[in-house]
């Protein structure tokens, strides 16, 4: 294989690539959007009739289907898998999700402790 | 090592490359943008730690109980959802190549968005018409913050979008627009995937609050 050859097939064969991995199938658009749909309608069904008494167990159902939307959303819009760009979406992905798990959860706890061990707000009287 | 450089004469030695690495243009784009993305996820995940824990400090003002109107956030999310379908169909129109079908599809999510952003500055105008504006609440603040930073991502797609319609309609499905048309596809997308946490977040969990 000449070093031209070789170039021009590596040039086609990369934008067939591209093109390939970016628009995904009808299919794929279909099964996401009709999965999405029914994974918004069902937490608004949830919080507006008010079908489950127990509002924590309601916020954790909510919750879940949030997560299981996103990752719908990951696979069937964004296309995301292992195997795009050699892997580096995904571990760019990963890597921001861990950055945001540790900055939620850690504002979480610490406002959280700062909340319940400072500021008592009855005993905050005006002082000039 | 000694007899080669004796041996290769005066010439002296190389250290770098002769050739440059042969990248075609725009191969690296697309991560590239993403990496973008999950910077940007990176804003609205500090917002969203914000709302966390500001969001249930009302000042004496109103809660989320006596603003949010669900029929409302159901029919924003619906459009955003539209949106997001009518994109992919833009997506396939262009992997046939139909410049016509592309533009058709990229006007109607243009639509949408834009429906999305009307009703969402409806939903603004009538919270600061009842007093519940940026400035009375820890709570509201947050919300404005985050929810604004949202609406705004989705005004600036907006205008990307009918920005690459014109690049379309008069360059056609060349390369670089296709790789645009691809990048605004993600940026897309990936709004769709925050408003998940948004309406699940701030509206669902607030009303349960």
């Amino acid at each position: 294989m000449s070093a031209d050859s070789h170039v021009a097939h590596d040039h086609h064969g990369h934008d067939a690539h591209a093109v390939a991995e970016a628009h995904g199938s009808l299919r794929d658009y279909v099964i996401g959007f009709v999965l999405s749909v029914v994974l918004t309608a069902i937490p608004f069904w949830l919080v507006m009739s008010g079908a489950i008494e127990n509002k924590q167990v309601t916020a954790f159902i909510v919750m879940g289907l949030a997560v299981v939307q996103i990752v719908v959303h990951m696979v069937y819009f964004l296309h995301m898998n292992g195997k795009v760009e050699g892997g580096w979406t995904m571990m760019a992905l990963v890597f921001t999700l861990i950055v945001v798990v540790i900055t939620l959860a850690g504002s979480l706890w610490v406002m959280y402790h700062l909340n319940t061990n400072m500021m008592p707000m009855q005993e905050m009287s005006p002082r000039g | 090592m000694a007899s080669q450089t004796l041996s290769a004469g005066t010439e002296p030695p190389v250290f770098h490359l002769k050739e440059e690495p042969h990248h075609p243009e725009g191969s690296s784009t697309a991560l590239g943008f993403w990496i973008y993305l999950m910077s940007d996820c990176l804003i609205f995940a500090i917002l969203f730690a914000v709302y966390a824990v500001l969001g249930g400090n009302y000042a004496a003002g109103p809660a989320p109980k006596d603003l949010f109107d669900l029929n409302l956030v159901a029919l924003n999310t619906a459009m955003l959802l539209f949106s997001s379908i009518t994109y992919g169909f833009a997506m396939l129109a262009m992997a046939k190549g139909r410049v016509g079908g592309t533009l058709a599809w990229l006007g109607l999510t243009g639509l949408f968005g834009l429906a999305f952003i009307g009703i969402e500055l409806y939903e603004f105008a009538h919270l600061i018409h009842l007093g519940a504006t940026p400035q009375r609440s820890a709570f509201l603040s947050a919300f404005f913050a985050l929810v604004g930073t949202h609406g705004l991502h989705v005004s600036f797609g907006i205008l990307w979008l009918v920005t690459l319609m014109v690049q379309v309609k008069r360059y056609g499905l060349i390369a670089a627009n296709r790789r645009r048309i691809a990048c605004l596809s993600m940026f897309w997308h990936f709004l769709d995937v925050i408003w998940i946490g948004v309406f699940t977040f701030v509206y669902l969990m607030g009303m349960l609050r």
